[in-house]
């Protein structure tokens, strides 16, 4: 008896699960990869076919675009990795147990402010009535507003920014759970910083790094406010054909091959960055 | 350790690294909530004198946040859809945990990577994708029985389900975290006491995983309260706050009343991840 | 004990199989009303398992159990009047003292006039009657094993038992614990079963204990007829210290058997298991250290005791539990108690000494 209560409960539990999978996760992504496989042959007839995906491989704009973005994330991800690994090392390491949750709290909260706000803060800086180019002309470093925003170097760091808390947390999380005891032996054996740094640290954190690496490089590719609003005309941003596809030109065909192709193409990315260092996905993202 | 000169000058030349970092991090988010306090047309220079009209005046053309009709409405879905996300979210994150941590079924490491993917997947694939296969079966059930079914066309219900579908991986996952720390022998000792299954789980478990729920419930409000990616697509006309605000900043030369939203955004949030970093510190662990 | 009382507990030949793996091992036994018993046995014996069936945590594989007469088998663990306190106590943190001793009586509906009142009264047994508002994580350790038996109780269970729950104290506290726990034990006159791999608990504490190795039950006693009478090669061993020889029977007159060790040392022993011992068996011989008597080997030994010249190797200091090492003709370590007084006739390493001792204590047993 008890183990027929037990069955039924393993059932219910896996009730939400398996409806909130399939339902919203499972059968949308096949529907999509169905539609994107309709070409409109003549007004309201529909047959299937590649012609979605032949037209982006033939329209340079679109895969130049996708490899673009594709490009400039990975750069974002090396970046926001150099840039924040040390700060996670800090946090995690050297900073006082006060400090370290004072300043763990400092980074969580502009994660939960929307990019919209933030890419708006960055506009007000860096546009050519903001305060950076006012604060250069007031004292006298220049002549003219300059106008920070709309170039590509913008862009990056601009995602940077809207990135980089998403590799600073798991690293904290994985940097924590390091002993310390093995950074010093490391040290009494004759280790140089470097060496430690190398040898030790960066090994036992390689499932943080790869996770967060992951999770940065997915977060800037599927990006959408913080290129268009940073880059403007310029920005070229994948996430921007697939909005067009749909909403401009309600060409939802067009607008799933596309979306299909991003997804296809980030996969292909991570599925290589996983076998380049050696990780699987369980040991990474599903850790944290 | 021996502190020699250059481990010092390492270690202030790192401490002003990271300072440099916060300034770095805090600085669009002080020039968008402090421009909401300027009294100017425009949010940008000169500073023409401190004022709180971007939050309360209620006349064009300098009209406040709390007057401004379309603002407030937009705070208001954004709020309701929250609710309803976290809500929704905390429920299957709750039964999630349950079923990775205490059940045994096959191929569980393989459902578990699928609990994570969509947290990996792009929020704008996860928008339209939801939306195509919503509008088919509205678009099919039109077409067959001539039954228009509202909630399947763009609207709050879709935005819901579309923030739900990531935001549940979330609380899945704080949720699990705490369930793994349960010691298991207090469940065998209220039963040895005399507790039924409910009981126990009603006196015992669930108790113990009440501050990871809240956490997990602040947190789904706040990603779903911010969300734009996936929400973009699924928008009808009764559009949340952020969807609001991007219409706004389209047109050229807002005025400072997206900034006063701004900085009730930044303190707002900064409050809600306050109180859930200090609901889970304080949880009894023993 | 009349025949007509119903013992507390009684398990008839219990079995629990995991896979191929035999844990429990036809185990029966009888607990009468309010004594203290203790199963006494090394990791992975069988003995938590065996309490967590009669807790109704697992089924036996087959066998029966029943409590105050009544089989327990088809009743739910949380229906049993079998109350059980965890090795690591298990007390819920997010409740304060008064929550977690009410709770079990809250479960079944009690009201609170009721609750307000056994809370007190057991509280008051314990010994801790103002603790009732303090949190669980404020107690010190003792305080803690307190709480949690107090929680057990108020519940006024047929039977408590308890999982090694002196383990995670420090020495004094445990050695404190002990006799309290006897205490508790008589105060409250509800039998208790208590599991340990510690020989000195379930000696000091116990009116009866049961020896189990591998499922089985390898004696049940008073802890007097263990040390002193024990009937298989593997209680001998296990409880209380002793020094080991084996060898063969080489002749049996008058209940003594004359062995010769692998040794060639020729002992005079009794027999010491049911088995019938003949010549040619081979035996494990076993004599406790406080019947070996060590003198200096000037003097002479008296005549019908089982005699050894040896070496002392060292002289191992415990004030009164002091020992001496003596490393016998065949080049095995002897031990042997000795009174340290600190002046020059103590026995000094390097000393030659003549150990004797009596055949009454020397225990053999058929290997």
């Amino acid at each position: 008896m008890q183990s027929d209560i037990k069955r039924l409960s393993l059932i219910l539990l896996f009730a939400p699960f398996a409806l909130w999978i399939f339902l919203l996760i499972a059968l949308p992504h096949i529907g999509m990869v169905i539609l994107s496989l309709r070409e409109k042959v003549a007004p309201r007839v529909y047959e299937f076919g590649f012609g979605n995906y032949i037209d982006f491989i033939q329209e340079p704009i679109y895969w130049n675009t996708l490899l673009r973005t594709g490009s400039m994330s990975i750069l974002v991800t090396f970046l926001a990795l150099l840039i924040g690994f040390p700060i996670a090392y800090y946090i995690a390491k050297i900073a006082g147990n006060r400090s370290k949750g004072a300043l763990f709290l400092l980074c969580l909260i502009p994660l939960w402010v929307s990019d919209l706000i933030r890419a708006f803060g960055w506009i007000l800086l860096l546009r050519e009535t903001g305060v950076a180019s006012s604060f250069l002309l007031w004292t006298g470093a220049i002549n003219e507003p300059i106008e920070f925003l709309y170039n590509d170097v913008t862009v990056v760091v601009g995602l940077v920014y809207t990135v980089i808390l998403f590799m600073i947390v798991p690293l904290v999380s994985t940097l924590d759970g390091m002993d310390d005891a093995m950074v010093e032996a490391g040290y009494n054996l004759g280790g140089s910083g470097f060496t430690v740094l190398r040898r030790i640290i960066i090994p036992y954190a390689m499932p943080g790094i790869v996770s967060g690496c992951i999770v940065v490089f997915m977060l800037t590719a599927g990006s959408y406010l913080t290129p268009i609003l940073l880059g403007g005309k310029n920005s070229s941003w994948f996430t921007e054909q697939i909005y067009d596809q749909f909403i401009t030109r309600f060409n939802w065909e067009s607008g799933a091959a596309f979306g299909f192709l991003l997804l296809a193409f980030t996969s292909l990315v991570v599925w290589l960055g996983l076998k380049l260092t050696g990780q699987t996905l369980a040991n990474t993202v599903a850790k944290s | 350790m021996a502190q020699s000169r250059s481990n010092k000058a390492f270690l202030l030349g790192y401490r002003l690294y990271i300072l440099a970092f916060f300034v770095f991090l805090a600085a669009p988010l002080v020039a968008a909530g402090s421009f909401a306090f300027n009294d100017s047309l425009f949010p940008s220079l000169p500073w023409q004198g401190f004022t709180l009209d971007w939050f309360f005046n209620d006349t064009e053309p300098k009209l406040g946040m709390f007057h401004d009709r379309r603002l407030l409405r937009g705070l208001y879905y954004s709020a309701i859809i929250g609710v309803m996300v976290s809500a929704l979210s905390v429920f299957v994150g709750t039964t999630n945990a349950f079923l990775f941590v205490r059940g045994n079924f096959p191929a569980k490491n393989f459902f578990y990577i699928i609990m994570i993917l969509p947290l990996v997947i792009p929020g704008v694939i996860l928008g339209i994708s939801i939306l195509v296969m919503a509008s088919n079966i509205a678009n099919g059930i039109e077409d067959r029985f001539n039954y228009e079914i509202d909630f399947l066309r763009p609207g709050i219900v879709l935005v819901v389900l579309g923030q739900f579908s990531f935001v549940t991986t979330i609380t899945s996952l704080v949720i699990t975290a705490r369930l793994k720390k349960f010691d298991y022998t207090m469940e065998e000792a209220a039963l040895n006491l005399g507790a039924s299954r409910i009981q126990v789980l009603r006196t015992v478990t669930l108790p113990f995983l009440r501050p990871a729920m809240i956490a997990a419930g602040i947190v789904a409000f706040l990603v779903s309260f911010e969300n734009f990616n996936t929400t973009l697509f699924l928008v009808g006309s009764e559009s949340p706050l952020t969807i609001t605000m991007f219409d706004r900043m389209a047109k050229v030369g807002s005025t400072p009343v997206l900034n006063a939203v701004s900085f009730f955004l930044i303190v707002g949030s900064g409050l809600l991840a306050l109180i859930s970093v200090v609901v889970q510190r304080n949880a009894p662990s023993d | 004990m009349t025949v007509t009382d119903t013992p507390d507990l009684e398990c008839t030949a219990v079995c629990k199989d995991f896979g191929q793996v035999r844990a429990v091992d036809n185990v029966s036994f009888q607990i009468p009303k309010g004594s203290f018993f203790s199963i006494l046995g090394p990791s992975g014996c069988g003995k938590t398992t065996l309490m967590r069936m009669i807790a109704g945590f697992e089924d036996p594989s087959s066998g029966d159990i029943e409590i105050k007469g009544k089989s327990v088998l088809n009743t739910p663990p949380n229906k049993r009047n079998v109350k059980m306190v965890f090795q690591h106590l298990a007390l819920f943190p997010m409740m304060n003292v008064y929550e977690n001793i009410a709770y079990g009586l809250r479960c079944v509906g009690t009201d609170k006039a009721t609750i307000d009142q056994k809370v007190k009264d057991v509280l008051e047994r314990i010994a801790l009657p103002d603790v009732g508002n303090r949190e669980v994580h404020q107690l010190s350790g003792g305080q803690k094993q307190r709480i949690a038996i107090a929680r057990c109780m108020v519940l006024d269970p047929d039977v408590l038992l308890l999982d090694e729950p002196l383990g995670a104290l420090d020495l004094k506290l445990r050695e404190a614990m002990k006799i309290e726990l006897k205490l508790l034990q008589h105060q409250f006159n509800t039998t208790f079963i208590y599991i340990t791999h510690d020989q000195s608990e379930a000696l000091v504490m116990s009116d009866h204990v049961a020896i189990m190795n591998e499922g089985r039950f390898e004696q049940i006693g008073r802890p007097e007829e263990l040390y002193h009478a024990p009937k298989t090669a593997f209680v001998a061993g296990f409880v209380g210290d002793s020094n080991r020889w084996s060898g063969k029977v080489s002749a049996v007159e008058g209940g003594k058997a004359k062995v010769t060790t692998d040794a060639g040392l020729q002992m005079l022993c009794q027999k010491r298991d049911g088995s019938d011992l003949s010549a040619g068996q081979s035996v494990n011989i076993y004599v406790r250290p406080e019947f070996i008597a060590a003198k200096r080997a000037d003097t002479g030994a008296a005549g019908d005791l089982n005699a050894i010249r040896g070496k002392v190797d060292s002289v191992l200091f415990n004030g009164a539990n002091s020992r001496v090492l003596v490393r016998g003709p065949s080049g095995e370590l002897i031990e042997a108690d000795v009174v340290v007084t600190g002046s020059d006739s103590d026995l000094r390493a390097g000393d030659d000494v003549a150990l004797s001792w009596s055949d009454q204590q020397t225990m053999c047993f058929a290997t």
